[in-house]
């Protein structure tokens, strides 16, 4: 809410950090360092999908434990048809926002019905369905996962095969999708979300149905997320099951977290310094799990708020 | 039908159960009484099966290592609770699920630090090793009977501890309404402590008893930490009798799903629809039986009374 109503102040911190991102490509091309490209590739990606994962977990309070299943539902949804050598990248995304849109309606419509841990726990659990469910698929690689040959192509205007177009169709997706979520938490809707996180029972004595509003709510956040997934199955070009592993949700949630749940950019900060540390612990130490484990116990301890606390703390964001 | 093999089948099933009884029985608890939703109890699984590799190998008797790695997890279960896990009861679910996590990734790092990369085999004592006919013609490893064995006693002792004693009406109680019990000027805090670690010492032992099959490795309580969730939501958070049931539930179904369901579907459908199915939905089975559960009871089987 504080972001929403202080939102004409200038936000210092993201117009530097979406500048940068536009910028880099120019300074890998003089450099030849893709390096760096790659990172902020899989960092934009990770973003959508926590920015989708924010919807219902810091605007709507609901905490899904099971989000990495729509990642996993967008990247088969470019993988299986590629197999099948179908590369159109408009039917590859269409199929990845529905069949992320129709498992979140029917997860969503039986794991609203509980609160709580019981939510977690039931959210986990449908995605392990979906992890063993393709993991016994065999045509599909099973357990080896499959590999994508050709990234999506939009026709004859353009396709991803290249790594900087790729880049831009992540760096527009992102902008799009922090608009959208931007939106709909302004709108009226948007409200209605908020208000049932933040007291439930008044909400429905007014007079709305908030199981319906939820649900909503958790099937668009699963079109997105699925809609990162199909990003993240031709940023890799390898699809496995383990994207869908339980783990990689509760990475999800850290982002969300570690950034600030509820802010609007905090994903955004989130994805950014899980990638940027994973990538530089893992380059000291190969016990970096250690430590990152370490400072995820830190931030709950002492850094709720997240980054994104911090940036108001300091003034840099609104 | 082969007889034989639906009586190993249900044996293994229910060996399986009882082992998940031992997890859940300890996360139930700390989950029942503290609200406390402790992704790590896997990681006390793990690290009990490592003590117990380790402490046989140096004292060259699987019993006896076994005997000194159940007091040294429940140990490092109470060093735990006391440096780091109390100072998480006061937040909410979705903190304790990071923190954690994050203790997930410590725990898994510092045993691949101390242990190395590569999994670590138990050997069995020769008299554990064999099989035992339990029936005419019906043979099964003396070892996963003598788990059902010790699965069984330790839930009767459970089961006797807490309808039985003071400590088990204190857990009861603090299961039902925590503040209550604290206001009765109950410690509660030593009583968490010691109930974690005695759910330590669980989760530990049943890591002891898979291993010696199994072989103890680096995250193995990562995948049956959340079977062993599924058995407490099952069973509805906080009881014990739900937790039993639930988990021999779960684990038949999940034995007995995937060596039957290709069988049993091909009745139905067509013998290749059956092949391609069946690894899917046996795989799938207790989440779909969890989902059901839950649809029609959210609060489980055997909700607490008193919240």
């Amino acid at each position: 809410m504080r972001n929403l109503l202080t939102r004409k102040s200038f936000n210092f911190a993201f117009i530097i950090s979406v500048g940068l991102l536009a910028l880099l490509p120019l300074y890998v091309e003089m450099t030849g360092d893709d390096f760096y490209l790659d990172l902020a590739n899989r960092l934009m990606i990770l973003a959508i999908a926590a920015v989708s994962l924010n919807l219902i977990l810091g605007h709507g309070g609901m905490i899904s434990f099971g989000h990495a299943a729509y990642l996993g539902i967008g990247a088969y949804s470019v993988g299986i048809p590629a197999y099948y050598e179908i590369y159109d990248g408009l039917f590859q995304i269409i199929t990845a926002v529905f069949v992320s849109g129709v498992f979140a309606l029917l997860t969503g419509a039986v794991s609203l019905r509980t609160k709580g841990v019981y939510f977690i726990m039931i959210t986990m659990a449908f995605t392990q369905m979906a992890f063993f469910g393709i993991v016994s698929i065999e045509e599909y690689g099973g357990d080896d996962g499959l590999v994508i040959d050709t990234r999506s192509t939009f026709g004859n205007f353009f396709d991803l095969e290249d790594t900087v177009t790729l880049y831009y169709f992540v760096f527009v997706s992102l902008l799009i999708s922090l608009f959208i979520v931007k939106r709909i938490m302004e709108s009226r809707f948007g409200m209605v979300i908020s208000g049932s996180k933040s007291n439930e029972r008044r909400m429905q004595s007014i007079g709305y149905n908030t199981y319906r509003y939820k649900l909503v709510c958790y099937v668009l956040s699963g079109c997105l997320c699925g809609y990162a997934g199909a990003l993240l199955g031709n940023f890799t070009n390898f699809i496995s099951p383990e994207m869908m592993d339980w783990t990689a949700s509760g990475e999800l949630i850290f982002m969300v977290l570690l950034g600030g749940s509820g802010a609007l950019l905090g994903p955004l900060w989130g994805a950014a310094s899980f990638v940027l540390l994973e990538e530089w612990l893992s380059s000291i130490t190969t016990y970096w799990h250690f430590f990152f484990g370490a400072l995820l116990i830190l931030v709950v301890l002492f850094a709720r708020g997240g980054i994104d606390g911090l940036l108001s703390k300091i003034g840099l964001s609104k | 039908m082969d007889w034989v093999l639906i009586i190993t089948q249900l044996l293994n099933g229910l060996q399986l159960g009882l082992l998940l009884f031992l997890l859940a029985s300890g996360l139930t608890l700390v989950f029942g009484i503290m609200d406390f939703v402790n992704l790590a109890h896997g990681a006390l699984y793990m690290i009990g099966a490592y003590f117990c590799a380790s402490l046989s190998e140096v004292t060259g008797s699987f019993l006896l290592g076994i005997a000194i790695a159940i007091p040294v997890t429940a140990a490092a279960g109470a060093i735990l609770e006391v440096s780091i896990i109390r100072r998480l009861y006061s937040k909410d679910h979705l903190d304790h699920v990071l923190a954690t996590f994050g203790l997930i990734l410590c725990f898994d790092t510092m045993v691949h630090f101390f242990w190395g990369p590569e999994g670590k085999a138990i050997e069995l004592p020769a008299f554990l090793d064999g099989r035992l006919a339990i029936l005419p013609g019906v043979e099964f490893p003396t070892f996963r009977l003598s788990i059902i064995l010790a699965g069984l006693l330790i839930a009767f002792g459970l089961y006797f501890i807490i309808s039985h004693t003071k400590t088990g009406m204190l857990i009861r109680a603090g299961a039902s309404n925590r503040q209550m019990v604290s206001a009765h000027g109950i410690d509660i805090k030593s009583l968490f402590t010691i109930v974690f670690a005695v759910g330590a010492a669980m989760a530990g032992f049943a890591g002891m008893m898979i291993s010696p099959i199994t072989e103890a490795s680096i995250g193995m309580g990562n995948e049956i930490i959340i079977v062993a969730f599924v058995v407490i939501i099952i069973g509805g958070i906080g009881s014990i009798k739900g937790a039993f049931l639930a988990a021999i539930l779960v684990g038949l179904i999940d034995t007995m799903g995937r060596s039957f369901l290709d069988t049993l579907l091909k009745i139905i459908v067509s013998e290749e629809s059956a092949e391609t199915a069946a690894p899917a939905l046996s795989a799938m089975a207790i989440y779909i039986l969890m989902a059901t559960i839950l649809a029609f009871r959210p609060q489980g089987l055997f909700p607490p009374k008193g919240r």
